[in-house]
């Protein structure tokens, strides 16, 4: 990684930082010039995510970064909680398993919007997902 | 807080506007108040305009086939209209399926299409 730059912070607390969130993403996927296809990604992803933090860990913490290799630019977006994690990492990434009231499309679903898409979880410490969206746009 | 959904009635059919991005709060009041509406009687058609989202998640993508599919049980039909072409093509790559609605392109399109389904009953797999 040749340059990286934290963007924005977001604290998870309640069902109104979900919007938060999704209006921050939007603001800089568009500042960020990212195509309409890559913005509405990446606004659905962080709002999959954000609202699994609500659903099983109560709160947490959202990382938006800029970052930059010698070929690409790219947003990182780090959602951390100190909640439950989860016990079976695979199967929670398999399409269609939920315990809870989504579709079974959230953790599935963010990896398949992103380019990369990484999780650390352990029981009874939390849960970290990684998810990166590289950019086309030359004006970053 | 959370912001409400405005439910317009125009003759038999209940018109829902999205006026801005919603919390899952104000979407989970909009589905019962919606249902209820339609309990309180003569009420033929839901139309769901979602021209202004540009985000269908999971969860509002179960929500609003969750409507249709209790709309459809209390013999109401129910189509969406306004998808824009990026959510579309999220919302095919999530492998979402808005199971029980039917889709038109816009609000004219889609008064148009319920009032063809009020024409035929029980077409609707629930």
């Amino acid at each position: 990684m040749r340059r990286q730059k934290i963007l924005q912070n977001i604290q998870i607390e309640n069902n109104m930082d979900l919007v938060k969130a999704r209006q921050s993403i939007r603001t800089i996927a568009l500042d960020l010039n990212y195509g309409i296809v890559d913005q509405t990604k990446l606004i659905t992803a962080v709002s999959e995510l954000t609202r699994n933090v609500l659903l099983y860990a109560g709160k947490g913490e959202i990382i938006i970064e800029l970052i930059e290799t010698s070929t690409k630019k790219g947003l990182r977006i780090t959602v951390t909680d100190k909640g439950p994690g989860i016990p079976d990492v695979d199967l929670a990434i398999t399409e269609g398993f939920s315990t809870s009231k989504g579709l079974g499309k959230g953790l599935s679903g963010t990896k398949k919007l992103m380019d990369d898409f990484s999780i650390q979880t352990e029981v009874g410490k939390g849960t970290e997902v990684v998810i990166i969206k590289w950019t086309d746009s030359d004006k970053l | 807080m959370s912001q409400k959904i405005p439910i317009i009635k125009i003759k038999e059919d209940l018109i829902v506007s999205f006026l801005s991005d919603i919390d899952d709060i104000a979407a989970l009041k909009l589905q019962s108040g919606l249902l209820q509406r339609i309990h309180e009687g003569k009420i033929t058609g839901v139309l769901i305009d979602l021209t202004v989202l540009d985000m269908v998640d999971s969860f509002l993508g179960r929500l609003i086939s969750n409507i249709a599919r209790s709309s459809a049980i209390m013999d109401v039909k129910t189509v969406v209209v306004g998808i824009q072409p990026a959510v579309a093509i999220t919302l095919v790559e999530l492998g979402l399926k808005l199971e029980g609605t039917s889709l038109a392109l816009n609000v004219e399109d889609g008064i148009a299409l319920l009032n063809e389904l009020k024409k035929s009953k029980y077409d609707f797999e629930i």
